[in-house]
């Protein structure tokens, strides 16, 4: 056993005084700290980098946003895991949330319809 | 570091010096709640099972019956029965009584009804707490805390703040030789590889990943998304997209240590460490297979603002969304929003709630027990009613 897996994924308790969070740097979705404003560019920490998005649409605190474009059919990765997958193309800014992703587990839906 | 606590006959030490009226059957509850309400000192335990039900589901009533007898928390126990269930009172009984506590019974249908029923439970139980309020707490090493681990009512706030400084608390009680329980496998859906990588072994992987398993299942032989009922509503309302959003952020409750073994639910633990436990996410069901496996005291995170606690076990309120702490401050214990704002760092505030949780253990009261909000209990079941 390997001590601190789980917790390498979580973020450093400090600098989340932001307007985003992105947890990992191969993570596509970031988090709002705040809400966010439509047509507003936010600037926030992404791993090493600073990224800077410009909303697309207004994105309430703890929602998620793409921080890169983001095509249908793909992973979306928050924590540096895939969380889901999209089921329209997401673009950069647009709230990424349930109505462009779909769940991967326990979809009793999908078993239903044989596929 | 000490708490203060009570000792039982057993070698338990309990949080809280309750005297437990359990209702071994639905159709006690009438009963068994009003004798608790006439007492102060007492509390109930009321349920939905218990008849009518397959014997998989009849043994775990009588096994649950019996973890919570021997609950540390409880100084005594009054059994209420209405008399022709399934659940085997005598049985409860017996091993109850095997920890050196007084229990006693009540059957509903040889006493002559509900009236003379309240009547001879009450005067029991009065007799019981008068027994039980000569006892003194006593420090002890935190090693004899046995913790149990909740979120729930997530949002977003959850996986960043809480969850992780409750998986710092836990890492604090497993090196002080203590006891922590991880329930809650419907999340762990989606995070359950990353938490393999922290069982003591292979074999005790296994065996987490086939809950795991048993619990995905169970969902999807319904023949709908998990998603109409995990993430719940309000976890989607804060944020939370799919169940492995939820169970990524979930997962963090359990800190760093190695979880040493994995039980079925409600089944006290034989070692000491982190360790899991079958249970579902919703509150009554894992709070009372929690409190089963032995927990004097349990920290429970929330997000949009969770008020359910536990009618003997202390349950611990913390939440990272200020918003929450400052709309919900009657249900709310522990404020760790300061992680989300960037002025504590995890450590810091994993530290600063381990303080708590020992005043907590040592009598502090919970504002769900300030408010009486503790009624969040049934019996967790795998099979149907019929």
């Amino acid at each position: 056993m390997k001590a601190g897996q789980v917790k390498k994924i979580l973020p450093k308790g400090r600098n989340m005084k932001q307007n985003a969070i992105m947890i990992k740097a191969q993570d596509n979705v970031a988090t709002a700290l705040r809400d966010l404003d439509a047509g507003r560019t936010y600037q926030f920490v992404a791993g090493k980098e600073t990224l800077s998005v410009t909303m697309k649409e207004s994105i309430a605190y703890g929602h998620k946003f793409a921080a890169v474009d983001i095509s249908k059919g793909a992973d979306i990765i928050k924590y540096g895991e895939i969380m889901g997958r999209a089921t329209a193309d997401i673009s950069q800014g647009a709230h990424a949330h349930v109505q462009n992703i779909e769940s991967l587990r326990g979809r009793g839906d999908l078993k239903k319809e044989g596929v | 570091m000490e708490f203060l606590g009570y000792e039982r006959g057993d070698g338990g030490i309990g949080t809280r010096n309750y005297v437990g009226i359990l209702s071994t059957v639905i159709c006690g509850n009438e009963v068994a709640d009003k004798i608790a309400s006439q007492v102060l000192g007492a509390t109930a335990f009321l349920h939905h099972q218990g008849c009518c039900q397959t014997p998989i589901d009849i043994n775990r009533v009588n096994d649950v019956l019996i973890g919570l007898g021997k609950n540390p928390n409880l100084a005594a126990v009054l059994l209420v029965s209405l008399g022709c269930e399934s659940t085997n009172i005598h049985l409860v009984a017996d091993a109850i009584a095997a920890t050196g506590k007084r229990v006693e019974t009540i059957l509903i249908q040889e006493e002559g009804g509900a009236a003379k029923s309240v009547a001879r439970g009450i005067l029991l139980a009065q007799s019981m707490v008068t027994d039980a309020s000569g006892l003194k707490r006593a420090p002890f090493p935190l090693s004899e805390l046995v913790l149990g681990l909740k979120c729930g009512s997530s949002d977003t706030t959850s996986g960043l703040s809480a969850n992780p400084v409750v998986g710092i608390l836990s890492d604090l009680i497993v090196e002080a030789g203590g006891t922590s329980i991880l329930g809650e496998v419907t999340e762990f859906i989606g995070a359950e590889h990353l938490l393999a990588k922290h069982a003591k072994d292979e074999k005790t992987a296994r065996k987490m990943l086939a809950l795991v398993e048993r619990m995905e299942n169970r969902a999807i032989q319904m023949g709908f998304d998990i998603r109409g009922g995990q993430p719940t509503g309000g976890n989607i309302k804060g944020g939370l997209t799919t169940i492995e959003e939820k169970s990524l952020g979930a997962i963090a409750k359990a800190g760093n240590a190695p979880f040493q073994a994995v039980y079925e639910y409600g089944v006290k633990p034989d070692v000491k460490g982190l360790v899991v436990m079958d249970s579902p996410g919703r509150e009554p069901e894992i709070l009372t297979g929690l409190s089963a496996a032995g927990a004097n005291v349990i920290a429970f995170t929330t997000g949009r603002g969770a008020p359910q606690g536990f009618p003997f076990v202390p349950v611990i309120k913390l939440t990272g969304n200020e918003k929450t702490w400052k709309n919900l401050i009657d249900h709310m214990d522990f404020n760790v929003s300061s992680v989300m704002e960037g002025t504590e760092t995890l450590e810091e505030a994993g530290k600063r709630l381990l303080l708590e949780l020992v005043d907590v253990a040592s009598g502090k009261l919970t504002k769900a027990e300030i408010s009486g909000y503790t009624s969040s209990m049934d019996i967790y079941m795998v099979g149907p009613v019929i």
